[in-house]
């Protein structure tokens, strides 16, 4: 017990650094080798995830209204067409002021991968891989990878049968997950850095046969792992998005590498 | 001082109100003549890809941002030189829209083709290529942007890729027609030596007859 102990504090002492001035913003992930839900031909042995850090909870309102402020070429009315379409935070009253359809603590829909990445940019950080964000979302409130767990599928899913017209909740109401996360399922869509890897072929029903005329290379992904609806459901909605798009439920969290010499 | 005078009429009012008389007369006749004297371009439109900065290093090592295109329109792809398949058809789909054009209207288009790999595409191997496919540098234009600005390019572009872990991308390909000031006109997916008729129709028309 005390030698698990000890080496959990092993484990956890490099991070600590990586989370820095900002450790109650994020929290240090390990890296590994991790096992997709997708297919990926060149990386058959799993994906190789380097140390890093990932904000407990997704960006709020309130958060995003703070740096609009202080980067005003991001508020609706003066951002460039090309980097948010016309719903960019269309929930807000005004360009610079929240209401009772956007209170601070909810996290921040109708935001476009271009603002989501100027924002983490802002921070120092950056927006998440996708594979960062699977590994981080593998994880329940006691094991890193809870996916083959049905009992877990199923209280995913459920949340993906709930209406979107309902108010969303607060961030950071979940229990955390085993790394400290908080929010992956159960509230929002999000952006992450390499949205626009995941090529999936507009009709993929055929799995392994894809539309190779449309890709130079690999051709389109398949899954390795057709049972888990959660993550089909986030790639096809994100192989669907253009980087200006925005939607309802749509929002973003940031990441961080960790520094030279933490990356062991 | 000197981004409110440029910023114009509406930060103007506001000095006015804010300093004496003497100084608002000698700042609203400077504004006025530096306005005069420089008919810089219009403000970009919003929609305008080159609301993106983008810094390029092209084949002849020069390091130039991609706004310096605008007010020409661009025939734009994105590739990168170690492609072994689809890549050589994009430079054909190239030649396929010049061939459909007459020399004049060959003048009065830009062909711009983006490197997907910034890592391995200098300015050398870049160059590598548009040798080997005898490709005019009065009219084309092979450049790699810096690596964190790819996805960015590929995002307004509306280009996914992804690195595969034996040094290829995986890719959409994509013939893009921009205005001279950078908005999108058409696009195609057709790629080859057999252009697209109706993408073909759109560059006649925005290279003008």
């Amino acid at each position: 017990m005390r030698r698990r102990l000890a080496l959990l504090l092993l484990c956890a002492l490099p991070l600590a650094g990586l989370a820095g001035v900002a450790a109650s913003r994020y929290v240090g992930l390990p890296g590994g080798t991790f096992r997709s839900a997708l297919k990926y031909e060149d990386a058959k042995q799993g994906v190789r995830i380097a140390p890093f850090a990932l904000m407990r909870k997704p960006v709020t309102n309130g958060e995003f209204l703070d740096f609009v402020k202080s980067h005003p070429e991001w508020q609706r009315d003066r951002v460039p067409a090309v980097f948010a379409e016309p719903r960019y935070l269309s929930h807000w009253p005004t360009p610079t002021t929240l209401g009772p359809t956007a209170r601070p603590d909810q996290p921040v829909v109708w935001v476009s991968w271009f603002a989501a990445n100027a924002y983490c940019e802002s921070v120092g950080a950056r927006l998440p891989t996708w594979s960062e964000w699977e590994y981080a979302a593998a994880a329940d409130e006691t094991r890193k990878d809870a996916r083959k767990d049905p009992a877990w599928r199923e209280r995913i899913l459920s949340w993906y049968s709930r209406p979107s017209n309902e108010a969303l909740p607060r961030a950071g109401l979940q229990a955390p997950n085993v790394y400290g996360v908080q929010d992956l399922h159960g509230l929002v869509w999000e952006w992450t850095d390499d949205y626009s890897s995941l090529l999936v072929s507009g009709d993929n029903r055929n799995q392994g046969d894809a539309d190779k005329a449309k890709f130079c290379g690999a051709g389109a992904l398949s899954m390795d792992d057709r049972e888990n609806y959660a993550v089909l459901m986030r790639v096809a909605m994100l192989s669907s998005l253009e980087a200006s798009n925005a939607t309802t439920n749509l929002g973003f969290r940031c990441a961080r590498s960790a520094p030279r010499g933490n990356t062991r | 001082m000197r981004a409110q005078r440029a910023k114009g009429q509406h930060t103007m009012r506001r000095w006015n109100l804010a300093v004496g008389a003497m100084v608002a007369l000698a700042t609203t006749i400077l504004v006025g003549t530096l306005a005069f004297a420089a008919p810089a371009a219009a403000p970009l439109p919003r929609d305008s890809v080159y609301q993106l900065s983008v810094p390029l290093t092209d084949q002849q090592a020069r390091t130039a941002d991609w706004r310096t295109r605008r007010g020409k329109p661009q025939l734009m792809a994105m590739f990168y030189t170690s492609c072994q398949y689809v890549c050589p058809l994009i430079v054909d789909s190239g030649k396929a829209v010049e061939h459909q054009l007459t020399p004049a209207q060959q003048q009065r288009l830009g062909i711009l083709l983006i490197s997907l790999d910034p890592a391995r595409d200098d300015s050398a191997a870049l160059k590598a290529v548009a040798v080997k496919r005898k490709l005019d540098p009065a009219r084309w234009t092979l450049a790699a942007p810096r690596a964190n600005d790819v996805r960015a390019v590929a995002g307004v572009l509306g280009v996914r890729y992804r690195a595969l872990s034996d040094g290829e991308f995986n890719h959409t390909t994509a013939l893009i027609l921009l205005d001279r000031d950078g908005r999108i006109l058409a696009r195609t997916e057709k790629v080859g030596s057999q252009p697209d008729p109706e993408f073909i129709a759109a560059v006649r028309k925005a290279v003008g007859p």
